[in-house]
């Protein structure tokens, strides 16, 4: 047996869960256990106790929200966002993060709500839900809380959930015109992203018609916003032209690392390459939607 | 300890165990199923895949006090009472294995593919075997393999 001794409680619900949290705070959460497990068997987690959240039926599934976005429970496994066809229906940039991650066995256990509380700074689903601007739901002992995107990846491994809270769902809101896109580095089929880039057009604020969000991740300590990128892109400016743009002003929004896999030139360069791809694929869905919402209205 | 029921190849087991026994070691030190292989222990090398719910899972990282109520597959219950299956034979066929120590867990990988997809691409017979390391025969043979086993699932010959 690899891990050091622990115990162990399977949550029956949400309530006993957090009580466990509380009554122990070197407890852990065990969600799909793709990244908590092997950090045991390597000995660099040592919780005292596992509270295993997969018997807790509520926290799966995905729900259409009224706002023509979703709600999915923080335990949807990414096998589930990547085949789920309301998923890929309204919020096909997730979809399509999550079938990036790792294989297929890795996919059918591990779990959204994990990924995130996880925050591997190379990690897919971060960048998607932070490029969507979702809103992640925490509960603890005091109730719920609703944290943006933008606030909740604080660093390396680190996020805004306190020790005792546990992430219940995130929201996301709907795509706007198809334009979204998404590309990743890796070695290998499987691999983190040595670098990766994702883009989102989502409803604006009152006033605008949408706002682009443009994440970078693999990059930094976390999946970073390239706020400098996107000021290129404005909503009508969400072009070909301004793809180049983007690109070229992405690579000085991140602090990469040197490592085994790539030096921090290489993912600069990365970044700006795939800034410029990832939008390039966004303005194409966006002519293709409306180029087929045009024919359709001009069909007799 | 932990008490646990499940089913395993379709037979019902009922067993206490220790909170950090993962499900590899119960399969092959408590229930005597040596046919999951366990090589890295963290999830890399695919040698202990398993179907946990029909659903391909690392048994390295599954401890056995998770499966109460869960149907648990490993390459014996893949295996018919007498002979070989498609895949199996496939393997032999192709040569497709050296050592052997690979195999259970690409066996398990190949049999959830072509249980969505009969009849996968090349691309995506490599993609589904991804997560499966082979140290010594080499991805071509277990890709033509797994080719074959299809084409045989499905009545015909290779092309
Ligand atoms: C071989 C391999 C390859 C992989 N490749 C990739 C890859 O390419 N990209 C990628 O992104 N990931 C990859 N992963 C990791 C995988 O995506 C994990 O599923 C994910 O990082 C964690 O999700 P989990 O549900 O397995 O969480 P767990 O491992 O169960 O938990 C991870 C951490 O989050 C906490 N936690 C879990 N759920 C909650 C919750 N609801 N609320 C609060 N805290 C919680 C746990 O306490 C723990 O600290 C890989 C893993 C392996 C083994
Ligand atoms: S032993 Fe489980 S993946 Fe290597
Ligand atoms: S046959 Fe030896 S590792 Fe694959």
């Amino acid at each position: 047996m690899k891990p050091a001794p622990f115990a162990y409680v399977r949550a029956r619900s949400l309530d006993e869960a957090l009580g466990c949290l509380v009554a122990d705070p070197e407890a852990k959460i065990l969600a799909g256990g793709q990244s908590l497990v092997p950090m045991m068997n390597m000995r660099l987690a040592r919780p005292s106790t596992l509270v295993d959240l997969n018997a807790v039926a509520e926290l799966s599934g995905v729900d259409a929200a009224a706002d023509g976005g979703l709600a999915i429970g923080a335990l949807t496994r990414h096998t589930d966002l990547v085949t789920s066809p309301l998923v890929r229906e309204r919020a096909p940039l997730l979809a399509t993060a999550a079938a990036h991650i790792g294989h297929r066995a890795i996919r059918n256990r591990g779990t959204l709500g994990g990924s995130l509380a996880h925050a591997d700074p190379a990690a897919e689903l971060p960048a998607a839900v932070l490029a969507l601007g979702a809103t992640l739901v925490a509960a603890g002992p005091g109730g719920r809380r609703r944290i943006a995107a933008d606030d909740f990846f604080l660093g390396l491994f680190a996020t805004a959930l306190a020790a005792d809270e546990i992430l219940v769902a995130v929201e996301t809101p709907p795509h706007r015109d198809a334009a979204w896109g998404f590309a990743e580095v890796a070695r290998r089929a499987g691999d983190f992203a040595i670098a990766g880039a994702a883009v989102a057009a989502i409803p604006g604020d009152v006033g605008r018609s949408a706002r682009v969000r443009l994440v970078a991740f693999g990059v930094d300590d976390r999946p970073i916003r390239l706020t400098a990128a996107e000021i290129h892109l404005g909503d009508p400016a969400l072009t070909p032209d301004a793809a180049a743009a983007a690109g070229a002003a992405a690579a000085g929004c991140c602090h990469p690392a040197a490592d085994v896999h790539a030096s921090a030139e290489y993912r600069r360069h990365l970044v700006s390459v795939l800034t410029e791809q990832v939008v390039r694929e966004a303005a194409g869905r966006r002519a293709a939607r409306r180029e087929g919402e045009s024919r359709w209205s001009q069909s007799p | 300890m932990i008490s646990v029921r499940l089913t395993v190849n379709g037979r019902a087991v009922e067993r206490d165990v220790p909170p950090r026994r993962s499900l590899a070691e119960f399969l092959r030190e408590d229930l005597g199923l040596t046919g999951t292989h366990v090589g890295c222990e963290h999830g890399v090398c695919g040698a202990c895949t398993v179907l946990v719910g029909g659903r391909s899972a690392r048994s390295c990282l599954l401890f056995a006090a998770q499966l109460e109520d869960a149907t648990v597959t490993t390459i014996e219950g893949l295996t018919p009472a007498a002979g070989l299956s498609a895949l199996q034979s496939a393997f032999r066929d192709c040569h497709a294995l050296q050592c052997g120590f690979c195999t259970p867990g690409m066996i398990v990988a190949a049999h959830e593919l072509l249980a969505e997809n009969p009849a996968p691409s090349r691309e995506e017979i490599r993609a589904a075997i991804a997560g499966n390391l082979c140290m010594c025969t080499g991805y071509v043979s277990i890709v033509r393999a797994i080719e074959q086993a299809a084409a045989a699932r499905r009545g015909g010959s290779l092309p």
